[in-house]
């Protein structure tokens, strides 16, 4: 008994010598992220992608063909194939004898603008959404939760196809139907994290002093959130990229001689068999973009769960190894519990132990 | 009782859907300015009184509620009008295009739960091993894959260079499995691949790591502890109640399914549902486009109920609530 008492007052002289050394949430997610090789790799390609995706005019200035530019004698063969990868065209060029190379940068700004802004405008829609509707319950709660469903459950590509045949295709057409579909998901599990906050008794306290829920929302809530959230964001980023480049394959998104990955790979559709390039650069360009977002937002996750923390906890490792099973599982079983997107079904899936785990 | 009253209010919320999605369509479709189909339909030039009559034809002179009524009461009786193209009933073309997109859905959705089930259950059953860690790289390979990048670069990588060696088997486009077996078999089974593989990717990864989840029970410990073979603790116990956050995702997928089809059908030239679709939206033939929204909607609709049944099965708590 006394020992015990020992023990819990010599933690307690303790106490003060380690609170000095606290840091910031966001401190320490870095912190972590740091030693991610694959979030820091992934994060410089996405780097790289938007500055040659704002640098593009500087590569068509350079390469001196712009981005709807035909050069029928350089770029497509006497036979009438388009030119291969060479000094003068570096990924070769279209069927127009276009620049493929230039035509792909053009496109990245078009899928980073669409994917990074439909993303902004669906969380901030997303937050507000499930904020209110946790934060209120009863039959505000009812209606939002339940158009929250109903936008889940909607066919979206059925309503892209009516908007688009009804009203034609145009950028903001595609925006419009990627921001409606993510929105929801993004609804859906704030609503679920406010369920559990607003039950917290420093919510109780500033509700006790009368603090306007507003207020209690935007200063004691959203500031919780925005951890979770930024990961549901980065990983809906190659949702919405995909989401255009599929729309625009099909015709129904940006229209050629605006280049945009996805009716770059349309046009490959009939030229593959001889022009390799035309097909694998622009794939290629989609597949990196998609997959560095992807592999980024896997990385914050991991570096915003507490719990890899203890990984930098040398002497734990062996423990930690044997242990490993079980805890993946623990790790799982809170993110398995809140199904996101329709494009993300992975994000609702395990940390991939084989990677944060020695 | 309560499986009965979980269901009926699934039903009536499926009703809600498939409403909203048809009072969507005709507000979209019917609520225009005057004349503006009759434009379309009367060709060059028309006279006032051309226009007249095609709008008495077409009902269109009447007020829109009335045309509503009309709309719902045909919705109803299953007749989705005539394409303005062809004049064909959209109902023969849907009949027509049914079996050749039930092709692609039916065999990519068997290959993408049983590859992803399969891969999932594996790789928690030996996690971190060898098989889990290229599993987990395959995964992530196949998520950044959207089906049209995956589905040229399988005609590009497989398509092309077999028959450049003189096989001759896989083809494009379709042949009905009445005329023959092979020539369907080979026509279908990129356009599975193509389909499954995204999907399957996210199944595995969702399964594996409910299943991890689950074998960390005390339950299971106890299935463990009372002798029961392992192959017997993972299935009876492990994967049935795991399954259950799988198949709520799988509800939500659905919708995907449909965008996924459309790809792989213009992308494989098989003429079904989505390609015949989206040559009615390019060329904006309207009933075509209005039947695929609201038999789309229903298929979704239907299948989202299915996957509610099976959940309620599954899982015996949902019942309660």
């Amino acid at each position: 008994m006394s020992t015990a008492m020992e023990f819990q007052a010599r933690a307690v002289e303790a106490a003060p010598v380690e609170a000095v050394e606290g840091h910031s949430q966001w401190w320490l997610t870095w912190r972590r992220l740091r030693h991610d090789k694959v979030a820091i790799a992934s994060l410089i390609v996405i780097l790289v992608i938007t500055g040659l995706a704002i640098a593009a005019p500087a590569f068509a200035a350079l390469t001196g063909h712009g981005p709807a530019e035909q050069f029928p004698n350089t770029g497509i063969s006497a036979t009438g194939a388009p030119a291969g990868p060479s000094a003068t065209f570096w990924l070769g060029a279209d069927e127009l004898g276009r620049d493929l190379f230039v035509r792909i940068l053009y496109g990245a700004r078009i899928s980073l603008f669409v994917g990074v802004v439909t993303t902004a405008i669906a969380t901030v829609a997303g937050v507000a959404i499930g904020m209110v509707s946790g934060y209120y319950g009863g039959w505000t709660d009812m209606l939002l939760a339940r158009s929250i469903d109903t936008a889940l459950a909607f066919p979206y590509l059925v309503l892209t196809l009516a908007l688009v045949a009804r009203f034609g295709p145009s950028l903001l057409m595609v925006m419009i139907v990627i921001t409606f579909f993510t929105w929801s998901g993004i609804a859906r599990v704030v609503r679920g994290q406010m369920l559990s906050i607003k039950e917290k008794e420093y919510i109780e306290a500033a509700r006790s002093i009368g603090t306007s829920p507003w207020r209690i929302m935007r200063v004691d809530i959203l500031p919780n959130l925005l951890g979770p959230v930024l990961v549901l964001a980065t990983l809906a980023i190659p949702g919405a990229i995909v989401a255009e480049a599929t729309l625009s394959f099909l015709g129904l998104g940006i229209q050629p001689p605006t280049p945009s990955w996805g009716n770059l790979l349309a046009g490959a559709q009939n030229y593959y068999a001889e022009a390799w390039w035309y097909l694998v650069f622009p794939a290629l360009a989609l597949l990196i973009t998609t997959l560095a977002f992807n592999l980024l937002g896997d990385g914050i996750r991991d570096a915003m769960d507490p719990r890899t923390e203890r990984l930098f906890a040398g002497a734990e490792r062996a423990r930690l190894r044997g242990r490993a099973r079980g805890r993946a599982g623990a790790a799982t079983a809170a993110e398995a519990g809140a199904p996101l997107s329709s494009t993300g079904g992975e994000q609702a899936g395990p940390r991939k132990e084989g990677r944060d785990l020695p | 009782m309560r499986l009965f009253t979980f269901l009926t209010r699934r039903v009536l919320a499926g009703i809600f859907v498939l409403w909203l999605v048809s009072l969507f369509t005709f507000l979209l479709f019917f609520l225009r300015p005057a004349n503006t189909v009759a434009r379309e339909i009367a060709g060059k030039a028309p006279t006032p009184e051309i226009l007249h009559l095609i709008n008495v034809r077409l009902g269109l002179d009447q007020p829109i509620a009335v045309q509503y009524w009309q709309y719902l009461v045909r919705l109803v009786h299953g007749d989705l009008g005539y394409s303005f193209i062809t004049s064909q009933s959209v109902n023969t073309i849907i009949a027509q295009d049914l079996p050749r997109t039930a092709s692609v859905v039916i065999g990519g959705v068997v290959l993408w739960l049983v590859v992803g089930l399969s891969v999932g259950i594996l790789s928690a059953t030996r996690a971190r091993s060898l098989f889990d860690r290229i599993a987990t790289f395959g995964v992530l390979a196949g998520l950044s894959l959207p089906v049209f990048v995956l589905g040229q670069l399988l005609l590009w990588g497989v398509y092309l260079q077999l028959a450049n060696h003189g096989f001759t088997w896989i083809q494009t486009g379709y042949v009905s499995p009445t005329e023959s077996i092979s020539g369907w078999l080979g026509r279908m089974i990129l356009p599975w691949i193509a389909l499954a593989t995204v999907s399957a990717a996210t199944y595995s990864r969702l399964s594996r790591g409910s299943l991890i989840d689950t074998l960390g029970e005390d339950y299971i410990k106890m299935a463990r502890a009372k002798g029961l073979t392992e192959r017997r603790v993972v299935f009876r116990h492990g994967v049935r109640s795991a399954l259950t956050p799988v198949v709520s995702q799988l509800g939500i997928d659905i919708g995907a399914l449909l965008g996924g089809v459309v790809v792989v059908e213009i992308v494989f030239g098989i003429n079904g549902l989505g390609y015949d679709t989206i040559h009615a939206v390019l060329t904006g033939d309207l009933p075509v486009i209005m039947g695929f929204v609201l038999v789309g909607a229903a298929f979704v609709v239907v299948a989202n109920l299915i996957v509610d049944l099976c959940y309620a099965l599954l899982d015996p708590r949902v019942r309660i609530t």
